[in-house]
């Protein structure tokens, strides 16, 4: 996932520069703060072919694409990942695979490497095995180890990206130590964005204000002993900052992204956003869907702003912020994201970060990322999460994994 | 090897390398030289691209700057004095490293 730590210096000047392909929703893995649709589950249209694959990243590359993420899900679970990235690289493309590491093995490495992939992001949860595989509802520790081994044995550039909640955020010396053994070239800690199942576990997942600047503070301390050894990605969670994040450079300003089944969305999570359509790859395009399609012309430029965010001095840096978000919680795609301390609707930010750390409040356990989670939220009108309601009173209703 | 201790500002008989992270191509659609790397790209201007194509390994600095001053010739002294600019802010931003 292209991140709010992600450096362009360049000015898209209309080019869908950064190009994620999110080959399939399935995954062995089931975090319970993962970014895909909550309901992924539900019976949709098919996963796009090879064929189409390629069709896409040849069409992408034509309207200037440079960047490639190879993302889901778990992509590796696609067999015909190797002949893509082969494509890719024909094509002029810098290939990133971002992994949870899962059906990762020697023989894919080197027939990843053999195909010119360029760099792999593998996630990482925890620096303690059971937590991990707690987290992840899987034995997945010792695998993502091994695996971040074989990816440096084989001269792939790494990142890690360690996801950052109320579990871990203690751990962030341990999880530096580890990078550091491991010979990890970018370490991102990501504080998790609050959409999707990570906002169905929101209660159990923010973290406090403490907390971030305790580990920021480790995080300064380790980038001072380790110098240019390894680049460190601190992504700061916006609730905490009174100031939006950059949305992706603006909407449809230089991300495009294509769903498993071919939709052409400007953000991972843009199909949270109810009322919009997402026309997809089967039956437009991809210079149509960029340059032309309504969706993406939506919140392009500032017409469409609210009033507060439109007669604001920042409205160049952070283009109003998240589209998302402020579907999410105000339930209006085009109002000023909460997180903003300037939108009428910041006190919602601060009310969650309240609920979540209320004193007496009684843990409740996670909800899994699992076919049944997802039916049964999909059910009941928790598609990502209804307006306002932010999806955490779905959580009550379903069937949790353990933890 | 590539050094990683505390930096000290170019010489000229120091030789540069591109971080091996980093890809480094000439992009028709930006009519640039662009670097592509984990999460960034870069466009770069053409005194940039000059001197990021010749960090090889090989050339020593002294070598760069004889040649860029051959390629933008009239003000020795201000190209002399870009490149080693230009180096120090590339090293430091990590796209090039010095060989030790
Ligand atoms: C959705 S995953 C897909 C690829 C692969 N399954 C993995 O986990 O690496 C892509 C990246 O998003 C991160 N991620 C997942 N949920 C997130 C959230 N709520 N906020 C921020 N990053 C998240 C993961 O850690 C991973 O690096
Ligand atoms: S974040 Fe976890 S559950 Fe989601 S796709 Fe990645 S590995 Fe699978
Ligand atoms: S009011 Fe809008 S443009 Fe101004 S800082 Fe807040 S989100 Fe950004």
């Amino acid at each position: 996932m292209p991140k709010d730590g992600s450096v362009v210096r360049l000015d898209g000047q209309g080019k869908p520069l950064w190009l994620v392909l999110e080959l399939t929703y399935r995954c062995p893995l089931k975090c319970p703060w993962c970014s895909n649709p909550v309901d992924y589950a539900r019976d949709g249209e098919a996963e796009l072919s090879t064929a189409e694959w390629k069709r896409v990243m040849r069409e992408g590359r034509e309207l200037g694409a440079l960047q490639l993420g190879f993302t889901g899900g778990e992509p590796l679970l696609r067999d015909d990942l190797e002949e893509l990235v082969a494509d890719a690289s024909a094509l002029g493309y810098y290939t990133n695979l971002i992994t949870s590491g899962v059906g990762l093995t020697e023989e894919r490495l080197a027939a990843l490497k053999a195909a010119g992939l360029n760099q792999i992001q593998l996630s990482l949860q925890s620096s303690d095995r059971e937590l991990t595989d707690t987290l992840v509802g899987a034995r997945a520790f010792d695998l993502k180890l091994k695996v971040a081994h074989q990816i440096k044995a084989q001269g792939f550039p790494m990142v890690l990206n360690v996801p950052v909640f109320r579990h871990n955020i203690g751990q962030v010396a341990d999880i530096l130590a580890l990078a550091e053994q491991i010979g990890v070239d970018y370490l991102e800690f990501a504080n998790i964005q609050y959409y999707n199942w990570a906002m169905v576990n929101r209660d159990e997942l923010l973290p406090t204000r403490e907390q971030i600047a305790a580990a920021e503070r480790e995080v300064q301390a380790a980038r001072e002993r380790l110098g240019d050894r390894m680049t460190i990605y601190f992504v700061i969670p916006d609730y905490y900052e009174g100031r939006p994040k950059a949305c992706m450079n603006g909407w449809g300003s230089i991300h495009l992204t294509i769903a498993p089944d071919g939709a052409a969305m400007p953000c991972q999570e843009a199909r949270i956003i109810q009322g919009l359509e997402f026309p997809t790859v089967r039956d437009n395009s991809l210079a149509w869907l960029w340059n032309e399609s309504p969706t993406f012309e939506k919140f392009r430029g500032d017409a469409w702003m609210s009033p507060t965010c439109r007669s604001c001095d920042e409205k160049e840096k952070d283009f109003g912020g998240c589209r998302c978000q402020a579907f999410l919680m105000t339930g209006d795609a085009a109002n000023t994201d909460p997180a903003c301390s300037r939108s009428p609707h910041h006190h919602l930010i601060g009310e969650a970060i309240a609920r979540a750390h209320a004193p007496g409040r009684k843990v409740q356990p996670l909800v899994m990322r699992n076919d049944g989670n997802s039916r049964r939220l999909a059910q009941g009108g928790q598609g990502g999460g209804g307006a306002g309601t932010g999806c955490g009173s779905g959580a009550a209703r379903v069937e949790v994994d353990h933890v | 090897m590539t050094d990683i201790t505390a930096p000290s500002p170019p010489a000229a008989g120091d030789r540069y390398v591109l971080n091996p992270m980093y890809l480094f191509r000439w992009e028709p659609t930006q009519d640039a030289h662009v670097l592509l790397y984990p999460e960034g790209i870069v466009k770069l201007n053409q005194t940039a691209g000059d001197i990021i194509a010749r960090c090889d390994g090989h050339r020593t600095v002294a070598d760069l700057v004889g040649e860029l001053q051959q390629r933008y010739p009239g003000d020795d002294e201000r190209v002399t004095e870009g490149v080693y600019k230009f180096l120090e802010v590339f090293r430091a931003k990590g796209w090039i490293r010095r060989q030790a």
